[in-house]
């Protein structure tokens, strides 16, 4: 089975964020609630958690991109 | 809605001491313990946040070597800057599910605590659209950047009170071509590191709701 990790809602009017770093690599295992890759908007930077067990199939946006709310960042399976 | 806190005083401590022991905190908060709001003060030391720009450190290895200041990469919002004594450093460990998790109405109240602290002093204060921080007459007398695990934050806020401003000089702060001041500067009186903090202390109830414990 395949979850998508999305870039969560940050607050009202926030439309996007830039990816400044994945804490794991492609193959990885992952769990639940673990800090999978950190994200920033603004002076601020936010660790998007993994909300499935499973391991890093794909990483779908790279180090410097910019995502929008509800993007997908990768695929965990 | 009332949070409950605790207000810490750790003094001058060590920068990467202070790290350690916000995130020993922020696990405490995640947990739900209550939030925590640290000021401290740190020796002299460059934090580089996560967007630091290649030009933003100005003065040579060498130079910083001499003066004894370390430069440290930290996981913070923002560019380069400095903290030393006589700087309030203002760490809130608050769980944002209480302030509606939106980061940037976040940063907004934390220069709305400055904004309001500083106009207790007779000071006006402002904001910058899209330079976050706090401005008095067009000079950056305090710089934000945080973290946010869990929606819970750390890292947090650089208040210049009675900051030597000699060693910005060292820096671009924030990746900006801008003039510090501070408190100490802009005020007639001399006042008490005690008074700002006591007056820290209201503003930070008020704007985010607490209860100190």
């Amino acid at each position: 089975m395949q979850n998508k990790l999305i870039l969560p809602e940050l607050g009202e009017g926030i439309v996007s964020a830039t990816v400044v770093e994945w804490l794991v690599k492609e193959g990885d295992a992952v769990a639940i609630d673990d800090d999978v890759v950190e994200i920033a908007t603004d002076k601020a930077t936010f660790n998007v958690s993994a909300v499935c067990d499973g391991k890093v199939k794909q990483i779908l946006a790279k180090s410097g991109e910019e995502v929008k709310i509800g993007g997908i960042l990768a695929i965990i399976e | 809605m009332v949070n409950n806190c605790e207000f810490i005083d750790w003094g001058v401590v060590d920068y990467a001491e202070a790290y350690q022991r916000q995130k020993e905190l922020v696990k405490n908060v995640i947990k739900g313990g209550p939030q925590k709001l640290i000021v401290c003060e740190h020796p002299a030391v460059l934090t580089c946040g996560r967007t630091t720009k290649i030009d933003s450190l100005l003065a040579p290895g060498s130079v910083l070597e001499k003066q004894g200041i370390p430069v440290i990469k930290v996981d913070r919002g923002g560019d380069i800057t400095l903290h030393s004594p006589g700087q309030l450093v203002i760490y809130p460990i608050f769980n944002l599910g209480f302030y509606r998790r939106d980061l940037h109405v976040f940063l907004r109240k934390l220069e709305q605590t400055i904004i309001d602290l500083l106009s207790g002093f007779g000071i006006v204060a402002n904001r910058i659209p899209d330079r976050t921080g706090v401005w008095v007459g067009g000079k950056k007398i305090a710089s934000i950047g945080i973290g946010v695990s869990k929606w819970v934050s750390y890292h947090g806020v650089g208040f210049n009170f009675a900051t030597d401003l000699s060693l910005f000089s060292l820096i671009r702060p924030c990746g900006l071509d801008v003039t510090m001041t501070s408190l100490q500067k802009l005020s007639k009186n001399e006042i008490s590191r005690e008074e700002v903090l006591s007056r820290l202390k209201e503003k930070f109830r008020i704007e985010f709701d607490l209860k100190y414990l």
